[in-house]
């Protein structure tokens, strides 16, 4: 009976996904490589087909990459009807329906959610509208930007010195563009690597000629009499004139169109099982809503089955692949999502690189190199155990330390490495900000179960 | 060493030209050590890559706590009168000569270094095919596959061609010394004759060198000996070291590939076939050639300098370790299939060049001169046949190919 339902369901069964992006695509085409027959439909809100999101603050500053043509590449024909610059606007979980701001509706068997995050704007409205204000999400935003930097600004401000705007200061000085970055923790990238890797990346900053301010907010933006922006205002009363501001302050995730929905979504994003299936408010597992990437929150048995929710380009990816196996399997056939957390981000002629979820380290020890060159790997442990690793330019390493996070390794650890210093002998703290504070970086929440010793082994995927 | 040790053969000359059977063998024990003293040796895939990757494993001879039967050479190359290439330094002096000799080499500072020179290889072959005139015959290696890239090497370094022979003299000994079947059985003699050779190569590089510091011209040995990166110069002697490096790993690794390659091809004319009418084939199937018949069979020079575990076997700190590349790259725990010669394979990581911050240095050149190789060979010699299967092949474990490869055929297409 099941066997044949889920039969039916490969060939002629009606599967909608909604967020046409880097997770849609993806799961779109496994469902096509794992025999799906049935009819296929791709809601997205944005009128592009899906392109890729991390040369935007990138390549596509440098102008190195046109913001155009950033294109996913196919990797095989999906053979999908595309709804292309149409919102999904309200689910119906009885009905199995997916209401739409054209007025239409889409009925589906199975429904993968992909709707990611959207970068979180200025809070006021009046000042975001000034000319010379820029978010930094879709390929708009980076064409837009990309166009205002070659205008030759006199000096751009960055609020907000997580991994994007880090990433937009770098662009800036190597167009020999004026910059200025506002940051309310103490360094840069605190949020995502901690107080320690911050300070590293904030001289790397510094010696690349920003202006980095660290413990301050910005109180407002002052525009001229034509509606640009002409200086910002900061709450050590300084005031910064600058013509262009690029506002980068985290994100937030697309869930609003299913409040009302009875789905367990909100600010923090849809929660799921490890095999992608969504939760209801009730924390009731439903069978045929699916949830991928940025939006998703799941829970990782390497990380103490904490629900985690990655901004990873990576794993927006591999858990696309596995909610589009998941939704056309059944039982024993299903496959949890125990994606590794891997992140890059390249700045100022630095390749940096963390595996595992680096917040959730108290400690930090350096392993190889020294954060005085800016080459080195660094560990963090947690409760006596490596949960992740970051390297500054030695990105080839990195495996390893990916491997004693599998094994649940000790932290910190006592072994001799070929280029550890004597100053790096000792774990310090990682220092990351009070988790009640505002940060920007990947995040980490709390399912409240905490194993102190896991049971389970893991063997990790290795094609 | 007993004598069914496994260790014996596959350092033995008997089983050169199909070394295959034995590294299927050693997967059954994929940490194997026979005897007190020996090494480790490791043949699955995933360990010898998880291994490449592993802080703990050092290539500095000096971290062998016996270095037992290489104590001579081991000398030799400490004394040759030259410091250790990087090939055999770890961090951060590896790093630092690394990345010095690569802002020489490729991007970003020079982009077009390698893929600039398509031309002028594609040149260099063509020269080479026409040159065997109305024959029938040729010797592969002695007629193309050597002379290619020795000419291609001493191009990039600035080393003029027509000082070949002599410097083939040393190179010929240095290349030997590597082999661990010879280090076993290395007398004073023999690493004698390797110290001289190192020196010799040095104070020959040297004159060179000197030259190019007072007169910089557009080639690799100018570009090292007036680096002046965020990473500082290189000594003069780290010049040399670098150099005879370069010279060497550019002269034996490149020969084989292409000598493997044509000889894996002839065995599958189909492929050859292939290869004529489609050119474009050549990149993948450099890829699988890499993986099939790979030139670098085994990395003897690892030791570490912890105990490690390595499936469930712990080695000692200060053991040797043997990586046996060519082992694994026919894992069947990692490819589908893995004793079939297969162009089309999607699956394919090899170890062909290693892995990890000892990758392949020349990786790039090395492609793209085999590419070009291969598909001018197929495109112009009409009906190639193999003349002796097996061919002869030399005398190194390490380095593994033909001495020669024989093969006739009806004539050269223009
Ligand atoms: C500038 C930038 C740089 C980055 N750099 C890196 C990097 O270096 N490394 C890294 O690992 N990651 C990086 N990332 C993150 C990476 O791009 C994301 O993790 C990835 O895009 C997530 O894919 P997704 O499909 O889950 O979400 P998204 O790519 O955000 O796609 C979601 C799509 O759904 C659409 N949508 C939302 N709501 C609705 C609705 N109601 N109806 C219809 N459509 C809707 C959205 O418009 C969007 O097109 C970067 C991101 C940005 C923005």
């Amino acid at each position: 009976m099941a066997a044949e339902h889920l039969d039916r369901l490969r060939r002629e069964g009606r599967i909608t996904i909604v967020g046409a992006s880097l997770a849609g695509l993806r799961a779109a085409e496994t469902l096509r490589a794992e025999g799906f027959a049935g009819e296929l439909t791709l809601i997205g809100d944005e009128p592009y087909e899906p392109y890729d999101r991390p040369p935007l603050s990138k390549s596509v500053l440098l102008g190195r990459a046109d913001p155009h043509r950033t294109e996913l590449p196919r990797r095989r024909e999906t053979d999908a009807t595309w709804r292309l610059g149409v919102t999904a606007t309200g689910l119906d979980l009885t009905a199995g329906r997916v209401r739409l701001s054209d007025g239409d509706e889409v009925e589906y068997d199975r429904l993968l959610i992909a709707t990611g995050v959207r970068a979180r704007p200025w809070p006021k409205e009046s000042e975001a509208r000034l000319d010379g204000v820029f978010l930094l999400r879709t390929r708009d935003d980076a064409a837009g930007l990309y166009q205002r930097l070659r205008s030759g600004p006199r000096r751009v401000f960055v609020i907000g010195a997580g991994f994007a705007g880090c990433e937009v200061a770098s662009a800036c000085r190597e167009q020999g563009i004026q910059v200025t970055v506002a940051e309310r923790a103490g360094a840069p990238l605190v949020g995502a690597l901690g107080g320690v890797v911050g300070a590293v990346a904030a001289d790397l900053m510094r010696e690349h000629g920003v202006d980095l301010r660290t413990r301050v907010t910005v109180t407002a933006l002052e525009g001229d009499a034509t509606g640009r922006v002409r200086a910002v205002h900061l709450s050590d009363e300084s005031v910064v004139e600058a013509d262009v501001v690029v506002v980068s302050l985290g994100s937030q995730r697309n869930t609003e169109w299913l409040d009302g929905s009875g789905l367990g979504a909100g600010p923090r994003g849809i929660a799921c099982d490890a095999g992608c299936r969504a939760f209801d408010f009730r924390g009731i597992v439903t069978d045929d809503v699916f949830v991928a990437g940025d939006v998703a929150r799941s829970p990782h048995a390497l990380f103490e089955y904490q629900f985690l929710s990655l901004e990873h380009w990576g794993n927006a990816v591999a858990q696309a692949e596995t909610a589009a196996h998941n939704m056309i399997c059944d039982g024993a056939d299903r496959r949890p999502h125990l994606w590794m957390p891997a992140f890059w981000s390249s700045q100022f002629g630095v390749n940096i690189k963390s595996v595992g979820v680096p917040p959730m380290g108290e400690e930090l020890m350096i392993t190889q190199g020294s954060t005085a060159e800016r080459r080195f790997v660094g560990v963090y442990g947690h409760k006596g155990r490596v949960v992740a690793a970051v390297s500054f330019d030695n990105t080839r390493w990195l495996e390893f330390y990916q491997r004693a996070i599998e094994r649940g390794a000790p932290f910190p650890p006592e072994y001799p490495t070929m280029d550890r210093r004597a100053e790096n002998r000792h774990p310090v703290p990682a220092d990351f900000p009070d988790p009640s504070l505002p940060t920007h970086g990947p995040m980490v929440t709390l399912s409240g179960w905490s194993p102190a010793d896991t049971q389970l082994v893991f063997h990790p995927a290795r094609h | 060493m007993t004598r069914d040790s496994i260790v014996r053969r596959i350092t033995d000359f008997a089983n050169r030209a199909d070394p295959y059977p034995v590294y299927r063998e050693l997967r059954a024990t994929p940490v194997l050590h026979e005897e007190e003293g020996g090494p480790y040796v490791i043949s699955s895939y995933w360990d010898i890559e998880a291994l490449l990757h592993d802080p703990r494993i050092s290539s500095e001879a000096a971290n062998l706590a016996d270095p037992g039967e290489d104590a001579a050479l081991l000398q030799s190359e400490e004394t040759g009168g030259l410091p250790p290439s990087f090939l055999r330094l770890d961090p951060p002096e590896h790093d630092r000569l690394r990345r010095i000799a690569n802002s020489a080499f490729g991007p970003p500072h020079q982009p077009r270094r390698i893929d600039g020179m398509r031309g002028e290889l594609r040149e260099i072959v063509t020269a080479l095919i026409d040159g065997f005139g109305d024959a029938r015959g040729i010797d592969l290696v002695d007629d193309f596959a050597y002379p290619f890239p020795v000419t291609v090497i001493c191009r990039l370094l600035g080393v003029p061609r027509e000082d070949e022979p002599r410097f083939r003299a040393w190179v010929d000994p240095l290349v030997a010394s590597l082999d661990p079947g010879k280090r076993q059985e290395a007398d004073e003699e023999f690493a004698r004759t390797a110290r001289e050779a190192r020196m010799q190569l040095g104070m020959y590089l040297a004159g060179l060198a000197e030259e190019r510091a007072k007169e910089p011209r557009d080639d690799l040995l100018s570009d090292l000996v007036n680096s002046h990166g965020p990473d500082g110069a290189m000594t003069m002697m780290e010049v040399l070291s670098t150099s005879v490096l370069l010279l060497i790993a550019g002269h034996e690794t490149t020969v084989n590939l292409i000598t493997n390659g044509m000889l894996t091809l002839l065995r599958h004319p189909d492929v050859l076939e292939r290869l004529r009418r489609e050119p474009e084939l050549a990149p993948r199937l450099v890829e699988e050639l890499l993986r099939y018949e790979p030139p670098v069979q085994l990395v003897p020079q690892r030791t570490c300098l912890t105990d490690i575990e390595v499936r469930g076997v712990t080695i000692p700190k200060g053991s040797r370790i043997w990586l046996v590349l060519a082992a694994g790259n026919r894992d069947p725990e990692r490819f589908k299939d893995p004793e079939r010669f297969d162009p089309d394979r999607e699956d394919i990581q090899h170890l062909g060049f290693g892995s990890g911050i000892h990758i392949c240095f020349g990786a790039p050149l090395a492609r793209l001169e085999t590419q070009i190789a291969l598909t001018e060979l197929a495109r112009r010699l009409e009906n190639p046949r193999l003349v002796q299967d097996p061919p002869p092949y030399r005398e190194n474990a390490v380095l593994r190919g033909p001495r020669h490869l024989e093969i006739t055929f009806d004539g050269v297409r223009p």
